[in-house]
């Protein structure tokens, strides 16, 4: 099933009197079930198109169908709906709330959906266990390591039960080791039938993946099958 | 609905959240608030309190009394024209008190300033009110000891006197005023009553002394050559009218005056009392109003400016948030959830401190806590607060989430 059906964006920038275009021309569909990593180099336009499929920004020019419902036409309040309900965002910067612990950042989400608050609770507990911190439950963010951290990130991206997980550069600010962890964790996510998006630099990063975009000055250079797969062997996840 | 109620107590809870989360700033803001409703509650305890006093004050000229004095009390007439009316004398009086049909008790009423003296104790300008044992009933006066001066006293121009309390407790701090002989002038007088405490700010009985008005004329008739007031009691209420039409009519002709004379004497009312510090109230009300007001203001600024800083730093945790799915709305509200919730908080400490203050304050100056004060001081607390938070509330909610989640 086809998820995402992006034709012809663009995305302008107004700099002054300047124009940056951060994409220029971008086509391309993704569908159900698919680990799809988006490469290129610094300023390639990697995190603006990432926003623009996480509807939290609306392209310059182009068609947006997101479970071919257009997006281009949704008002404010309509994209926070999606994003609510379909997207599940992992941010290189982790983005918890610094004075809550485990089970309220998880939660957050839930909030926003309107579920009542001892629902919210067991799901983000259940979240927080399957993603391997069912131990760290009330522990706050300067409590938790890096990758416990962003654990806790990916199970709020998750506890909605998303249609995509929308990933820019998660293992950036983590060391390989602890990098390797979560993309075993993705891995997983992933074989449970869910649908990837990962932004990365790292050619190894991408080939945890199984469909490379590369992008290069706004449009896409290559749109590649991985051959080799690379199968994390490191097992930290799911109970 | 529903929805509704769950996104004010989720916001509430976001809020009490963030307000924990910064202790320190959070009870900055509320000093601000604090500071308000203190003065709000203060001013409005004082005023119901000076309104109080008035009302009483006014009420123990008694309602259905008319006095007929040579001075109109509140008049836009010339003063010099009324300076130059002849004096009531008790001949008037005795003329008036003949003809008039209507009144259930007319008396004289006679001032004199005399000082004071017991022992080494005195009071310079004391306040006489000489009369006759009638007085009595166009009063509302308790006794605290004794009992006011007879008929055979009053027509014996007995050298007795009726004391107010404060004039009692200035002169016999212990309390044993009664059958004691005070010095007013150069005659001694024994003292039969002691009035009970009143407590008004106009005219106070407290501060007077009652005596028979043969009295006033025999010690001090060189000295005196005062204008009589008649007083004169209606009825009932409602002949109050009737009443005061018959005494001009009898006045004017105990006076003699012809159709074309004016009056030479004022028929004065306590209405016209009320209606003068009516006036008063509502000047103190304007200008207390306008000051706490004001410092209202300078708190909800004070708050306002603290909560864009909150704004401005929690950027990120806004993008976050718009970013998971929170709308405008409910950014909005929840914003303008911290902003009241902390003026609520702040508001009822101002209060709490405010009803301390006018407690302590009731010694001196006459304070009266009304239970709407607690209403009115959480009402202005929360439009304090959902003035003071809008501004910062609104900037948040239109923040652009990617921007924000790209702030540092
Ligand atoms: N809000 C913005 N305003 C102006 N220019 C922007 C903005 N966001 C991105 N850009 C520009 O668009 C281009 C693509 O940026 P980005 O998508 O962040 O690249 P990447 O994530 O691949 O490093 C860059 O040249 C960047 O400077
Ligand atoms: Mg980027």
């Amino acid at each position: 099933m086809n998820i995402i059906n992006i034709e012809h964006i663009a995305k302008v920038y107004q700099v002054g009197s300047e124009e940056v275009h951060a994409l220029r021309d971008v086509t391309l569909k993704i569908n159900q079930n698919e680990y799809v990593a988006i490469m290129g180099p610094s300023g390639s336009g990697k995190s603006t198109l990432m926003n623009m499929l996480g509807c939290l920004d609306t392209p310059t020019s182009g068609i947006y169908d997101f479970k071919n419902v257009s997006v281009s036409e949704m008002t404010d309040n309509e994209l926070a709906r999606i994003r609510n309900k379909e997207i599940g965002f992992v941010f290189q910067t982790f983005n918890l709330l610094a004075r809550s612990d485990a089970v309220h950042n998880v939660e957050l989400p839930l909030i926003y959906a309107g579920v009542t608050s001892s629902e919210r609770k067991e799901r983000a507990r259940q979240a927080l266990i399957d993603v391997g911190l069912g131990d760290r439950m009330h522990h706050k963010p300067n409590e938790l390591s890096g990758g416990q951290r962003q654990r806790v990130a990916i199970a709020r991206a998750l506890v909605t039960n998303p249609a995509i997980i929308l990933a820019d550069e998660p293992t950036g600010n983590l060391d390989s080791k602890t990098g390797e962890e979560i993309m075993a964790l993705f891995h997983e996510i992933h074989e449970r039938g869910n649908t990837i998006i990962l932004v990365t630099h790292e050619e190894y990063i991408a080939e945890h993946a199984l469909r490379i975009i590369r992008l290069k000055d706004g449009l896409i250079e290559k749109d590649e099958t991985v051959e080799k797969r690379y199968i994390p062997k490191a097992k930290a996840s799911f109970v | 609905m529903f929805a509704i109620f769950f996104e004010l107590n989720e916001g509430l809870s976001i809020a009490w959240r963030a307000i924990k989360a910064n202790k320190i700033r959070a009870a900055l803001t509320m000093l601000g608030i604090f500071i308000g409703i203190t003065a709000v509650v203060l001013m409005s305890t004082a005023i119901k309190g000076i309104e109080n006093s008035i009302q009483s004050g006014v009420s123990t000229l008694g309602s259905d009394n008319l006095y007929i004095d040579k001075f109109a009390w509140f008049s836009n007439q010339e003063f010099w024209k009324m300076r130059n009316r002849e004096n009531i004398t008790m001949e008037d009086f005795k003329k008036f008190k003949e003809l008039a049909k209507l009144p259930d008790v007319v008396v004289p009423l006679l001032y004199s300033r005399q000082t004071i003296k017991y022992g080494n104790r005195k009071i310079d300008d004391g306040v006489l009110n000489g009369s006759n044992s009638d007085f009595l009933t166009t009063t509302n006066f308790d006794f605290e000891l004794g009992r006011f001066y007879s008929e055979i006293e009053s027509n014996g121009s007995r050298n007795v006197v009726v004391i107010g309390n404060e004039i009692a407790s200035k002169l016999f701090p212990r309390g044993d005023a009664l059958d004691k002989v005070v010095k007013i002038g150069a005659v001694n007088y024994k003292i039969i009553g002691v009035l009970a405490r009143m407590e008004s700010l106009f005219n106070s009985p407290d501060n007077q002394i009652y005596l028979p008005i043969g009295t006033i004329f025999k010690n001090f008739a060189s000295r005196n050559r005062g204008t009589v007031t008649i007083v004169v009691k209606a009825r009932n209420p409602q002949m109050v009218e009737d009443t005061k039409i018959e005494a001009e009519g009898v006045m004017r002709k105990v006076r003699g005056l012809s159709h074309k004379e004016e009056n030479d004497f004022s028929v004065n009312q306590q209405e016209a009392l009320t209606s003068f510090f009516d006036n008063i109230t509502i000047v103190i009300k304007i200008a207390g109003l306008f000051i706490t007001g004001l410092s209202l203001f300078v708190g909800a600024i004070g708050i306002m400016n603290i909560m864009f800083v909150s704004v401005k730093e929690r950027t990120k945790e806004i993008g976050l948030r718009k970013a998971i799915g929170a709308t405008r709305r409910t950014i909005l509200i929840q914003f303008l959830l911290e902003s009241s919730v902390i003026c609520i908080i702040g508001g009822l400490f101002g209060l709490i401190a405010a009803i301390l203050l006018s407690l302590m304050l009731n010694q001196f100056f006459p304070t009266s806590i009304q239970y709407d004060v607690v209403i009115l001081a959480i009402f202005i607390s929360l439009l304090t607060g959902i003035f003071a938070g809008l501004a910062p509330a609104y900037t948040a909610a239109k923040m652009d989430p990617v921007e924000a989640l790209r702030f540092e």
